[in-house]
């Protein structure tokens, strides 16, 4: 077999994935392999910020793939996910061609080429012959109708251009779809992917990525501010904080050369992490900091 | 050993041990499909079995495609892929301990043994290791859980009569004082001590779980221990701690929902022609039209009345109502509510926008006593006074909402009066949080007023957002 294989083991993809600066936990890491392995697409649910794109950049940081991204919005449609004909392009093409001595039979085929076709992202993964990542980024933000074109897609890799005929995938891409939950995506397509399910995560792991994201944290440091904002998730918030806000905590601690986490420095930076101004009154009053 | 390489898989039981965990999966409300199921197959055929937790992982990325049925999931797993079978290898007396080295045959249960095992507890609490707690809690199962004397065979295990044995609440203040002693701040020590404990606790469940299952078979323990879902869970029949759980969903449930609304509002949306951006549009395609703009359309919004009976019954169920449609108040164009028992009282002022729920909450269950004059729930009364009070709520763009069991204690039902406020507003719905099949029993009016306002089975998460999601 030619194997074009992601990764051999749940272990190595661990491994790797570490190597690229993501520190993957048991289930990820497993997950992540079987998606390569069973060569079946894997839809990433969790809230905001706990790395479900960062996940997908790993992959194809740590394989050396290459990665295609479909932002999906709301009114997304075929044109800007699979491929459209350059209409504009086409219309040149016609009042160009010099009528008396072409056909327009020569004509028709002439303007539904390759040449005149626009190649958006879901076309662009399928027939690629490197090794590529699709990224097909929170997918539940488009209409019904984009994930009925999505399970054609990704069920057999191929897509039917009336004009052109079938293409089918070179070489299959690994397929990444991730998803904040704002919508409940059909059973249909969940059928077709492994699920994951992105948690904030434990306190040890969450140390483990401030550290690797922020360079010349002190330790100790880490050490508080996670158990700061492990504490701030259990209140009853608008939003919680997620590892990107930690993250940027962090940062921010650093920019302004704070060492020790006290209650004066999380009250004077509170702000970093909560985006609520009812969230912030409820931190202020659960954790008894003093108001600044 | 087996010659038949090709019978191999059937003879090792586990295939059929696979088959009956997706029965025992799709018995507890997981459409897992036929496909889902071999991908399962496949899936943990190409990992090591020897990792618990990565054969648990492969299978939940196949089968769970839902986080609120994780915890089912999790549940199942456990009971059909045990962690170990009876008391397992490892005994924690034979190796640690030393003074129970005979306790491994029949494990003693005398003063002195809970004497020696509490302290073991406490001591394991206060270090806070896991692998020990684990060893610890199945321990407490085998010593102090077991329920014999049934005959053979029928011997039971039981968590409840464990942990009223060992008591593992009663340490919670020396692991306190220890906590601090080891020089961590009271709130944190409070919380530590509070998490360890919880831990233990679930451990011994679980294994209590684990040891009935392993007697009676799987699926008789997965057919009564598996809790219902989250947002199938009956408004009626929760406790405190899932009380706490749903107030987190709530909102982004209404966040979902309005998400939801928009996109309806904007796929249905399809106004007038804008003539101006199509004609500027096919400026660049040598003026042929090919796509056409249109005008947004204009949203009307309905104004909201709820009407809600607090009685400490029902209350739960009000609470989450108000919540959501509150949460949901942007899609309205008015909201008001009010609350009863057998008094009419508004409760509109709690919900500022953006305020706090925990404060809304406890408000609004501080305001509880203004809506009852002598306690007994009285639809009728409230009616009345809804009526004669409040009439100015109401008008032609109204929708009213009225949330109850229609349980009104024999008294009058003020049909008359509901039946002029109903047909003064513009929709009328009653939501009612009992199962059909309850409705009419004892003192419940519920045909009698279902015929004046249209009622509605409304008993979890789920039918109130697809309930809210009509009405806007």
């Amino acid at each position: 077999m030619p194997a074009p294989t992601w990764f051999a083991s749940p272990a190595e993809a661990s491994e790797r994935l570490t190597g690229s600066g993501y520190l993957a936990d048991t289930p990820t890491a497993v997950t992540t392999f079987l998606a390569g392995s069973l060569e079946k697409p894997l839809l990433l649910e969790g809230s905001a910020g706990v790395g479900k794109t960062e996940l997908a950049k790993a992959i194809a940081r740590s394989t050396g793939a290459e990665l295609v991204r479909l932002q999906c919005y709301e009114g997304l449609d075929e044109a800007r996910a699979l491929y459209e004909w350059n209409y504009k392009k086409q219309l040149l093409r016609i009042q160009a061609t010099d009528t008396d001595t072409r056909s327009w039979n020569e004509t028709h085929d002439d303007i539904f080429t390759d040449e005149f076709l626009l190649s958006r992202p879901l076309l662009t993964a399928i027939r690629r012959d490197e090794p590529t990542v699709l990224l097909i980024d929170e997918v539940d933000k488009t209409d019904v109708e984009v994930e009925g074109l999505l399970l054609e897609v990704l069920s057999d890799f191929q897509v039917t251009i009336p004009e052109l005929g079938t293409l089918a995938a070179v070489r299959r891409p690994l397929v990444v779809l991730t998803s904040n939950a704002t919508r409940e995506l059909s059973e249909a397509l969940k059928r077709r992917c492994l699920y994951l399910h992105l948690d904030y995560p434990d306190a040890e792991r969450e140390r483990d990525i401030v550290l690797s994201q922020v360079p010349g944290l002190d330790d100790a440091l880490a050490r508080q501010l996670v158990e700061t904002v492990g504490r701030l998730r259990e209140l009853e918030l608008k939003k919680s904080p997620s590892i990107a806000e930690s993250v940027d905590w962090a940062r921010t601690l650093i920019a302004l050369e704070i060492a020790d986490l006290d209650d004066a420095a999380v009250t004077a930076t509170l702000g970093v992490v909560l985006k609520h101004a009812t969230d912030v009154d409820r931190a202020v009053k659960e954790l008894r900091l003093a108001r600044s | 050993m087996s010659p038949a390489q090709d019978g191999g898989v059937s003879e090792s039981g586990l295939l059929a041990r696979h088959l009956a965990f997706l029965e025992a999966l799709r018995s507890a409300g997981l459409p897992v499909s036929l496909v889902e199921g071999l991908d399962a197959v496949t899936a943990v055929g190409a990992l090591d079995w020897a990792d618990r937790d990565i054969v648990r992982a492969g299978y939940a990325a196949a089968t769970v495609k839902r986080h609120a049925q994780r915890t089912t999931f999790d549940a199942l797993f456990d009971l059909y892929f045990p962690p170990l079978v009876g008391d397992g290898g490892s005994s924690l007396t034979g190796d640690e301990a030393g003074t129970n080295e005979a306790g491994a045959e029949r494990p003693r249960d005398d003063g002195a043994a809970l004497q020696a095992f509490r302290e073991e507890l406490l001591a394991a609490l206060l270090e806070g290791d896991e692998r020990r707690l684990e060893l610890l809690a199945r321990e407490a199962i085998a010593r102090f859980g077991a329920m014999p004397g049934r005959g053979p065979g029928l011997s039971s295990w039981s968590a409840y009569t464990a942990l009223r044995r060992v008591a593992p609440q009663e340490l919670v203040d020396q692991i306190v004082q220890g906590l601090i002693d080891a020089g961590i701040d009271d709130e944190r020590a409070e919380r530590t001590a509070a998490r360890r404990i919880g831990g233990f606790t679930r451990g011994v469940e679980d294994d209590a779980r684990r040891r009935i299952g392993e007697e009676k078979g799987a699926e008789h323990v997965a057919a009564v221990a598996t809790k219902p879902t989250i947002d199938t869970l009956d408004f009626l029949s929760m406790r405190r701690t899932d009380l706490e759980q749903m107030r987190r969903e709530v909102y982004p449930l209404a966040r979902r929902l309005a998400t939801r609304l928009t996109r309806e509002h904007h796929a249905r949306g399809r106004g007038p022609l804008d003539f101006r951006r199509t004609v500027r549009a096919s400026v660049s395609t040598g003026g042929v039209p090919l796509t056409t703009h249109h005008k947004p359309k204009r949203p009307h919004r309905n104004e909201l009345v709820v009407l809600c009976d607090v009685s400490g019954s029902v209350a739960n169920f009000a609470q989450f109502t108000l919540m959501l449609v509150f949460a949901l108040r942007e899609s309205f164009q008015r909201v008001r509510a009010f609350t009863f028992i057998d008094h009419v009282h508004e409760v509109t002022h709690h919900f500022r926008p953006g305020a706090d729920l925990v404060d809304v909450m406890t408000e609004l269950a501080a305001s509880t006593a203004q809506a009852a004059l002598w306690g007994r729930t009285n639809y009728g009364r409230a009616i009345e006074k809804f009526a004669e009070e409040h009439r100015d709520a109401l008008g032609p763009k109204t929708a009213l909402l009225v949330l109850g069991d229609a349980r009104s204690n024999y008294s009058d039902l003020a049909l008359d009066t509901l039946r002029e406020v109903a047909e003064e507003c513009r929709h009328a719905w009653w939501l009612n949080p009992e199962h059909r099949r309850h409705w009419d029993t004892g003192d419940s009016a519920a045909t009698r007023y279902g015929e004046v306002v249209p009622m509605v089975e409304c008993r979890n998460l789920t039918q109130l957002s697809e309930f809210v999601h009509r009405l806007v």
